[in-house]
């Protein structure tokens, strides 16, 4: 029995319309009603049905990621509305671009842990590397994280993009 | 080949959409964007309009029209400052879950983001105020839109719902589709889980000190569910409280009701809410005026939601067993399975329980000191309620404590009759309400019970009201102050009557005879039955101006952030409760 005032964080995926202002409505959702949203992404995912996916990771108790998902659920161009972290196991990653930049012995060691994490270099001159490093978001915070004294200047992350394991569509 | 053309303006669209959506009246008023609509109003007579003085009191007036007859209020406004008008009137709906399609008009397409004249980004602004809102950008789409707002605005859970409509789309032109072309995949569950609901029913048919608590959602569900769920009562026999939305939804004065609970419910209700082994809510929704300090709220029930809308549930009160679906549909479900199942309520307990509730009602509550110098307030509504309801009266009130005395004092035996901001509580709400009510009503009696503060916040409307030949009648308690305000800083700030007071109002009967209604005055207890008697006879808007007692509080009364068996009874029991208590991060106000 988890405790009913303990903070979880769950990942969200909503099916909506792709039509204009629905990302507004979903976000409006959150500010007014007090919400945590920890990312969010979205795209069309499906260009002959005009649906796009938002993947939300947010925090809340039991509660209140229950109040967030039927609320979800009374906005009319939301079709469905699934908790990835509850309805079953889950793979989920996010990209990020890491600017380093430095010289010497810093430089070497950043292409050193970027070969660990298996991180591409797309963007180099020769003060300066650009990093392309995905994986799950603890990883890309690890990454980030082990940058910030080899000479880390700029991060640009994508947010977390999440599917159930399985054959299953949404 | 003009026969060929099915082309139409999107003016002509928008009015053939209205008139097969069944829209006999709009609440409304013209400017720049929507003449063209205005014009094609003009040109026909199947749509009533009525001209309001403000926008506001055009969507209070559909409020009022929607909930006395159970149809889609309608509302056409201009662009700009006429639909930012919309706002309180918007947000009042969709707190109450009224159902309204609001036509506001719109810059031309090309002109949006430009800050043009009149130009204001209505559909952002309205987002979070409405159920849903659309923005129209072709002709084409124009008739589906509107069918699909009505269907939006009706269904599930209702609520308001904005078409905001550029001036290139109202003359451009387009393709009419009838509603029955209409598709949308916005179906809300109506049908309740049968399993769902043979589990509550034996869940009702094992308590021993059970309690029906049933809002305004039974009400919108129709005069059928009010019906179901007053034979659902009776089969029971348990007790059914009230919330101030859900007033009329059971008869007053059926014995089974122990009238309205929260902040100025009655002692037997609110007693009985906390005393209670089982409490059915039926479309009511833990509103915070109800439960009081929540931590404490029937700290010994287990409840039952049933509800339309999912996101009601679990949303303040964790609940033991829920039902989603419409009540007229779960209610007539309950009572199949209740009779199949040959249900019986445990007799021995519900004597006890009815002993219990007995000895509560035996404090009278609801009694007040009267005065044969002074008009108590109180008195003045029992005297309004006795010598109108023979005409079986609609009643709106204004927000405050004539709002509350009214909803204790008023016994209201059907649904629909009943009209008050609820969830928003908005002062001047109730004359503009009374407006739409008495459109709908032509020959009923609609009586608009206010407060001299409140009144003042959409008077102008007496205008609307005599240009429309609507017998409103407007009852005012006028004590010179904002009532609730003076109460809360008596009781909670100290006596210091920071700005409550309005030391410069209007002669009322004057102020009627200017607009053209008739105006009388009561100043004395020996007074009132007269002007009451005489406020109905004559067919005419009329302001009732009730002198009452100026200091007189609302009880019974549970402080803010305090709890149902925390009651204050009367004057006589000492208040002092310190402001803004905090609990959890809800601050309780």
């Amino acid at each position: 029995m988890s405790n009913e005032q303990e903070i979880e964080r769950h990942t969200i995926a909503v099916l909506v319309a792709n039509e204009a202002g629905v990302l507004a409505r979903v976000i409006g959702l959150f500010s007014g009603r007090g919400y945590n949203i920890e990312s969010l992404t979205v795209a069309e995912t499906d260009t002959t049905e005009s649906l796009s996916r938002i993947t939300i990771v947010t925090s809340g108790t039991k509660m209140i990621v229950e109040q967030i998902k039927n609320q979800l659920r009374r906005l009319v161009p939301v079709y469905k509305v699934a908790d990835l972290t509850t309805d079953g196991p889950h793979v989920s990653r996010e990209l990020a671009l890491v600017k380093v930049a430095g010289a010497g012995e810093k430089r070497v060691e950043s292409l050193r842990i970027a070969d660990i994490f298996r991180a591409n270099v797309i963007d180099s001159t020769n003060e300066s590397f650009v990093f392309e490093v995905v994986g799950a978001t603890e990883k890309v915070d690890a990454f980030i994280k082990l940058m910030e004294p080899l000479g880390l200047v700029d991060v640009s992350r994508t947010g977390v993009a999440a599917i159930a394991r399985g054959a299953n569509p949404l | 080949m003009a026969q060929h053309d099915t082309q139409m303006t999107g003016a002509e669209i928008l009015l053939k959409a209205l008139v097969d959506q069944g829209v006999e009246v709009i609440f409304g008023y013209p400017g720049g964007v929507v003449l063209p609509i205005y014009d094609e109003l003009f040109k026909q007579n199947r749509l009533r309009h009525i001209l309001v003085r403000h926008e506001q009191a055009a969507v209070h007036a559909a409020e009022g029209y929607a909930r006395s007859t159970g149809k889609v209020g309608c509302v056409l406004v201009t662009s700009g400052p006429g639909a930012t008008n919309t706002i309180t009137g918007l947000t009042d709906a969709l707190m109450d879950s009224v159902p309204l399609v609001c036509i506001t008009g719109q810059v031309p397409t090309h002109l949006i983001g430009n800050d043009a004249f009149q130009e204001a980004d209505i559909v952002g602004i309205t987002r979070p105020c409405t159920k849903h809102n659309y923005l129209v950008k072709k002709a084409d789409d124009l008739a589906r839109t509107v069918h699909e707002a009505f269907h939006v605005a009706k269904s599930g859970r209702p609520g308001p719902v904005v078409v905001d409509l550029p001036k290139d789309v109202i003359t451009g032109r387009g393709e009419y589709q009838p509603p029955s072309r209409m598709k949308t995949k916005y179906k809300p569950q109506v049908k309740g889980d049968l399993k769902a609901i043979e589990k509550a029913v034996e869940m009702i048919a094992a308590a021993k000190r059970p309690i029906f608590y049933v809002g305004g959602g039974v009400v919108n569900s129709g005069v059928a569910a009010c019906q179901l769920l007053t034979q659902l009562v009776r089969m029971t026999g348990y007790p059914c409280t009230q919330t101030l939305m859900g007033l009329g939804a059971f008869p007053a004065s059926d014995p089974l009701s122990v009238g309205m609970l929260g902040m100025h419910g009655t002692y037997e209700a609110n007693l009985a809410m906390h005393g209670s082994d089982l409490i059915i809510n039926v479309g009511a929704r833990f509103d915070d005026r109800i439960t009081g300090r929540l931590k404490d709220f029937a700290p010994t029930a287990k409840k039952i939601h049933i509800d339309i809308d999912p996101s009601s549930i679990n949303k303040n009160v964790m609940v033991d067993h829920a039902v989603v679906g419409d009540a007229a549909h779960i209610l007539e479900d309950m009572i199949k399975v209740w009779k199949a199942k040959q249900c019986r309520p445990h007799e021995k307990a519900l004597k006890e329980w009815w002993a219990t509730i007995d000895g509560w009602r035996g404090r009278n509550c609801l009694h007040y000191e009267n005065s044969n110098k002074i008009i108590k307030p109180q008195y003045a509504i029992q005297r309004l309620y006795e010598l109108t309801k023979y005409k079986n009266p609609y009643i709106t009130t204004e927000v405050g404590q004539h709002q509350m005395w009214t909803a204790q004092h008023f016994k209201f035996e059907q649904p629909c009759h009943w009209m008050t901001s609820g969830g928003l509580g908005t002062m001047g709400y109730g004359l503009p309400s009374a407006m739409g009510v008495q459109v709908a009503h032509p020959g009923a009696l609609v009586i608009d019970i206010a407060g001299e503060s409140s009144i003042q916040m959409n008077i102008q409307e007496m205008a609307t009201l005599c240009q429309h030949r609507l017998p409103v009648k407007v009852f005012i308690l006028n004590n010179q102050y904002m009532g609730m305000v003076r109460q809360w800083q008596e009781l909670i700030h100290g006596g210091r009557y920071s700005e409550s007071h309005m030391e410069h109002h209007p002669d009322f009967v004057k102020l009627a005879d200017a607009f053209g209604a008739v105006g009388l005055r009561a100043t004395k207890p020996s007074e009132v039955d007269d002007v009451i008697k005489e406020m109905i006879s004559v067919d005419r808007p009329v302001i009732v101006d009730v002198r009452t007692d100026a200091s007189e509080n609302c009880f019974p009364m549970i402080m803010p952030g305090m709890a149902h068996n925390e009651m204050v009874l009367g004057p006589e029991e000492n208040v002092h409760v310190e402001p803004g208590s905090d609990e959890g991060g809800m601050v309780l106000v």
